[in-house]
């Protein structure tokens, strides 16, 4: 991997074409395009202005404007083309559009396919590792052409919604935001008139779906959710629960977001988990029942006992 | 400290790409600021070196070579201008639209920095991404497994590595050693497919549960992917069997809707509960699940089912009552 110097030259190798193709853009919009502040942009452009072709007198260096807040570049001429692209970025652009591609149930591939054409002759030969990794989109779109008809013409969509851990069906009406795909698993994003605020329904949840003649009024303040740390986000109302898991139940820390691992004897974890649902953990304690024990609370660990007594009472006479 | 670094590789590169004759290492010092402030030989070949190597490490084509095939001169470097830049693809403004929506598939990815560098070169020559049918729809992969940059590189290199490696049952981690053929994201976790070294075969191994560092054992390049191997079926071939048993389960009235949604057949029972027949493939996966259920439902059959609920359920009642055992005095 670069070092802070080799990965500052290839943001400035970058950005050199970039700007000398936008003259006169904003320093905040420049900025953001590189995922950088602005404080950093002038930084690498009173860099840039200090560097240039042999002889260094003040017509050989690169010339640097940012004084009125709008980015002016030139006398750049020798990097004014964009270096090639390397493996990692010809490889993660191409296994981008291959996973779009294989996005079920696409009609519209013309634009998708002239890119892939396009790119791949770009990269040249730093495509060829692009073929040894591979991103699986999932195959449970549920009913993606509806809501995909509702976003492009902004449309409310009414929803019947089946919730697992309630074990129940909802009817909603919601304004579609964006479809995403997340550990290989589709999610509509959208603003729930019922709880009144951004929810993700998981697609292959949707029991039934109507696009209404209602156009979608998505709030100015209804903000996409941040998905870096996942679908799962932490609240102070959530109860946390110690687990001690058997071998035959390890398996809850690859699948569940775990706060804490500690290894006991025995090849045993104790294990703290937050959630936001009584009942979810319920299910998940009866679930992992001789694999896996609720250690707290210990309100939890009764509910369990009396689900599991009641239960066992009609296997009685078997 | 850095900042120099960064200044003397630019003037470097703008030098090196200025030229068409092949410069000499002294004209090079000459021209470079940052050179000619080196206090000794010494000083300036050694940096000058790795500078090179850098650049070359960065995919810049670095190349040697004399002006007079005559005479067997001093070498010359340059950079070849033509191999330097992206070739030239005009993107139009719906391709770059699809470009930007292919490079967030890994904004919450180890490769994001990559992929949007990548779409700024090839958004250089001005035209803005605008009007893809195909917005709003946003694939994401994340990487969380720590061992995700080691294991990438090693596939992209072609280096075979060691890493320890917990395996589902029992057991402290054990070493492994592989030699990569790639790496696939299924489910939101990612696998790697390769020659396993200790078994003799081919083999795929879940990022998460590789326990430890990983480490290359062998040089870049000394890997061959077998042609023709797809890598996406080898992970594929683990997912779980055909769902060919058939439970007959009684469910509470409106209760238990995973079950309900994928029964081939719902009746009536004689006590108002609803009869229902779930398609399994293990026993044990579906007997995990309907304990889950508790009293909201009971196995009328097969008994293999019907047992291992009974044996789960008993097992939380046994955990729970000596939680409970310990938190009362």
């Amino acid at each position: 991997m670069s070092t802070g110097a080799t990965e500052r030259l290839s943001r400035l190798l970058a950005m050199v074409p970039y700007l000398v193709g936008r003259q006169g853009i904003p320093l905040a919009e420049a900025a953001a395009e590189f995922g950088i502040t602005e404080r950093q942009l002038v930084k690498d452009l009173e860099l840039l202005f200090v560097c240039g072709t042999p002889g260094h007198l003040p017509d050989d260096l690169i010339e640097a404007e940012w004084g009125d807040g709008h980015v002016y570049l030139g006398n750049a001429d020798p990097i004014a083309r964009p270096l090639r692209l390397g493996v990692d970025e010809s490889l993660a652009l191409l296994v981008g559009l291959r996973a779009l591609a294989d996005v079920p149930g696409l009609h519209d591939r013309d634009a998708l396919e002239r890119t892939l054409a396009k790119l791949e002759a770009a990269a040249g030969e730093s495509a060829a590792a692009s073929a040894q990794v591979s991103v699986e989109v999932g195959e449970q779109v549920g009913p993606l052409a509806e809501v995909r008809a509702a976003l492009a013409g902004r449309r409310r969509l009414h929803l019947t919604y089946f919730v697992p851990s309630r074990d129940e069906t909802t009817e909603r009406d919601v304004d579609p935001m964006r479809v995403l795909m997340v550990d290989g698993r589709w999610y509509l994003e959208g603003w729930c008139h019922r709880a009144e605020e951004v929810r993700l329904f998981r697609m292959d949840r949707v029991e039934a779906v109507t696009v209404l003649d209602v156009p979608a009024q998505v709030p100015d303040a209804a903000a996409g959710r941040d998905l870096g740390e996942g679908l799962f986000q932490p609240s102070p109302e959530d109860t946390v629960v110690t687990l001690e898991l058997g071998p035959a139940a390890h398996w809850v820390v690859d699948y569940y977001p775990v706060e804490s691992v500690d290894r006991l004897p025995n090849d045993r974890l104790l294990v703290r988990l937050r959630a936001a649902d009584d009942r979810w953990l319920r299910t998940l304690a009866l679930r992992l029942g001789g694999a896996a024990r609720v250690l707290d609370p210990p309100e939890l660990a009764a509910a369990v006992a009396r689900r599991a007594e009641e239960a066992l009472a009609a296997y009685a006479g078997t | 400290m850095s900042a120099q670094k960064t200044e003397r590789l630019l003037n470097l590169v703008i030098c090196l790409l200025s030229t068409r004759q092949f410069l000499a290492k002294e004209q090079i010092r000459t021209a470079v600021p940052q050179y000619a402030e080196c206090a000794t030989d010494e000083a300036f070949d050694r940096m000058f070196e790795r500078d090179k190597e850098e650049l070359r490490d960065m995919g810049i084509p670095l190349e040697t070579g004399g002006n007079d095939a005559w005479f067997d001169d001093e070498v010359g470097y340059r950079v070849d201008r033509a191999a330097y830049a992206v070739p030239e693809v005009r993107f139009e403004p719906d391709e770059l639209a699809v470009l930007g929506l292919a490079s967030r598939v890994w904004q919450q990815a180890s490769l994001a920095a990559p992929a949007s560098r990548a779409l700024l070169k090839l958004k250089a020559d001005g035209i803005e991404p605008d009007g893809s049918s195909l917005v709003g729809i946003e694939p994401r992969v994340r990487t969380s497994e720590p061992s995700f940059e080691a294991v990438y590189a090693a596939v992209r290199d072609r280096r075979a590595i060691s890493f320890p490696y917990r395996t589902s049952g029992t057991g402290p981690p054990r070493v492994r050693h592989l030699e990569p053929w790639g790496i696939v994201s299924r489910h939101g976790r990612w696998y790697v497919v390769g020659h396993d070294r200790d078994r003799g075969a081919t083999r795929v191994f879940r990022l998460s549960r590789i326990a430890g560092s990983v480490s290359p054992i062998g040089p870049a390049g000394e890997v061959i992917v077998p042609d023709g191997i797809d890598i996406r079926a080898q992970v594929v071939a683990l997912v779980p069997p055909q769902l060919s048993g058939r439970a007959v389960l009684c469910a509470r009235p409106g209760c238990c809707l995973a079950l309900r949604r994928r029964a081939v057949a719902t009746r009536r029972a004689g006590d108002g509960w609803d009869e229902l027949t779930v398609p399994f493939g293990d026993a044990e996966v579906l007997a995990e699940e309907v304990a889950g259920f508790g009293p909201d439902v009971r196995v009328v059959d097969p008994p293999a089912v019907r047992d291992a609920v009974v044996r789960r359920l008993r097992g939380a009642l046994a955990g729970s009552a000596e939680t409970l055992a310990a938190v009362r005095p």
